[in-house]
């Protein structure tokens, strides 16, 4: 079998797709959320690079690395704000983030 | 060889940053006004230089097409840039009275202005998505700022999820677009659909990924959820920053990609434009009325707000984005004072944030009183406020496009919106308050807050000058 563009595009919004349901079905710990965030812009990395080589254009290739760079930066100040919410609540619940609302 | 001469604003606006940082690293806490002072020169510097860059007729484009410079762009620049620096100005008392006034604070704000101004001048999808992020991972950074409080950690965690949320959208909506095109820069984006035929799948696909990640910055409903939670849980002078300088940002987003991008699919954005815009207006005016915290209460009004800014693009014309730009000025000066209020009724171990610490404030202090009843009366849209004529021009735009519909439902939800400003008039002209205290603040902090409440007057008795710029470098 041939593989085609559709396939990877399909891949690429399955794996979307899952980030994005692991966010909303996940309710108990926030480093699970951290990693769903980390999938979906994997997701977008992959969509880049395979509609980089079906246009054969470079600029989706550059974007990756971009991407990747925040990526890394997102998730450093991600684990910094986790750090902080488990000093003042002893707690990485996402049930126990509720002090907020109205 | 580039020409470099229009970016080097944010250049020297980069070096400056490392300076400021670099300086901060070897300054006892004693003499962190040093580092406040060299934060204003680099904002003073960055100004005086984007005010000189010369414009030609036409839009400079830089940098292989990814940077753009036009009057637009230098207009909303200055302006963020002097936003900023009064946020800076009114944030100095407040910071030291609670033990966070550190180096960094300025550091992320200016790297937050940085962003702003990538933003402004962004001319291709990855410095657009680059300047987002790099605004938005620094003001994730400022709202946990203050370490010890739990409040403000919850606010930072929901904004970072939530924003790196919609930023993963944005950016999906991005790779549809660059997959159907074949091109990041704008203009070639906006060639290439306009020579495909209309209402192609994927383009659709890609068009609501990028309005979910506009709306996300905007704080648009349905996508709202994070701006109540952070503004009442961050410190007061990081509520003042996120609620003023990102909507310009927001704003050039939206124009940048919507209008000058997605232009020729005008006609698949505006209905969804239009839905949002009207959520925004009923959901931010009606849960206005029930809060008790005037953070949260001035964050659910700035959702309404920013369903007025939207309805100036749903109108589509010319007009119309004018008065989108006259709205997000006026709204942004108005912010900033009415936080700017909070900050000078707090002091140490009280925040001034519940709707009651405001009663009988015209026996306190009748000046400041005034200057915070200019302010309600200009984000309610009375004349002859600035935020009447901001309104106005928004809603003849609306008319002018033959969207009479939306212009009398706009109409109707600031009727209602009035009832909590007036509130907060009432209380404090008609109540008795326990507290007899008056607000004490250092003197630039009165001077620079007085003068923000006058300038929302002159701009309401003159408002020609800023609706002629307006129209000027709208093109």
């Amino acid at each position: 079998m041939m593989l085609t563009l559709t396939h990877f595009l399909t891949l690429s919004a399955i794996l979307f797709s899952i980030s994005i349901a692991g966010i909303f079905i996940n309710r108990k710990n926030i480093i699970l959320l951290l990693m769903c965030i980390e999938l979906m812009l994997l997701a977008v990395n992959f969509n880049f690079i395979a509609l980089s080589r079906y246009l054969e254009d470079t600029a989706g290739q550059v974007f990756v690395f971009f991407v990747l760079t925040v990526a890394a930066a997102e998730s450093a100040i991600g684990l910094a704000i986790l750090v902080i919410v488990f000093r003042t609540r002893q707690s990485i619940n996402v049930e126990d983030l509720d002090s907020l609302k109205g | 060889m580039p020409e470099f001469a229009p970016a080097f604003a944010e250049i020297f606006l980069a070096v400056g940053i490392c300076v400021v940082l670099i300086t901060d690293l070897f300054l006892p806490q004693a003499r962190r006004d040093i580092t406040y002072i060299l934060a204003l020169l680099c904002l003073v510097g960055t100004a005086w230089i984007s005010s000189g860059i010369e414009l030609d007729a036409s839009p400079t484009i830089l940098f292989s097409g990814s940077f753009i410079a036009d009057p637009l762009s230098q207009f909303l620049k200055i302006f963020a840039i002097a936003i900023v620096s009064v946020g800076f100005v009114y944030s100095r008392d407040y910071l030291r009275e609670r033990g966070i006034y550190r180096g960094e604070y300025y550091v992320l704000g200016l790297f937050a202005l940085l962003g702003i101004m990538v933003m402004i001048s962004a001319f291709s999808l990855l410095t657009m998505y680059l300047g987002l992020e790099m605004l938005s991972l620094a003001l994730y950074a400022m709202v946990a700022f203050d370490r010890e409080s739990p409040i403000a950690a919850e606010a930072a965690m929901k904004y970072f999820v939530l924003g790196a949320i919609a930023s993963g959208i944005l950016l999906y909506g991005m790779s549809i677009l660059y997959g159907v095109t074949g091109s990041l820069r704008l203009d070639q984006l906006a060639t290439k659909l306009m020579a495909s035929d209309p209402g192609q799948w994927s383009v659709l696909l890609g068009l609501v990924f990028i309005l979910v990640g506009v709306a996300f910055k905007f704080g648009a409903v349905p996508f709202h959820m994070w701006l109540p939670d952070v503004y009442q849980g961050a410190p007061t002078s990081v509520t003042l920053f996120i609620g003023t300088a990102p909507k310009i940002a927001a704003f050039a987003m939206a124009i940048r990609l919507l209008v000058e991008g997605l232009g020729s699919e005008a006609a698949t954005w505006q209905p969804i434009l239009t839905v949002l815009a009207v959520l925004s207006l009923a959901v931010g005016n009606i849960l206005a009325i029930a809060q008790t915290n005037i953070k949260r209460m001035l964050a659910y009004s700035t959702i309404a707000h920013v369903g007025f800014i939207l309805l100036g693009l749903v109108a589509g014309n010319q007009a119309g984005r004018e008065a989108a730009l006259f709205y997000t000025l006026i709204y942004v000066i108005m912010a900033a004072g009415a936080f700017g209020m909070v900050i000078l009724m707090s002091r140490t171990g009280f925040e001034a944030d519940r709707l009651d610490d405001y009663k009988g404030l015209n026996a306190r202090s009748p000046w400041f009183a005034g200057i915070m009843l200019f302010l309600m009366f200009s984000l309610t849209g009375v004349p002859p406020f600035a935020g009447f004529f901001a309104k106005w021009s928004i809603l003849a735009a609306l008319v002018d496009a033959g969207k009479i519909w939306l212009a009398a439902v706009a109409v109707l939800f600031s009727v209602i919106g009035a009832f909590y400003y007036l509130r907060i008039v009432r209380l404090m002209y008609f109540d008795q308050g326990l507290d007899r205290t008056a607000p004490e603040a250092g003197l630039d902090l009165r001077i620079l807050l007085s003068l923000n409440g006058l300038v929302l007057l002159a701009l309401g008795l003159f408002p020609d000058w800023l609706l002629r710029m307006c129209a000027a470098v709208m093109t």
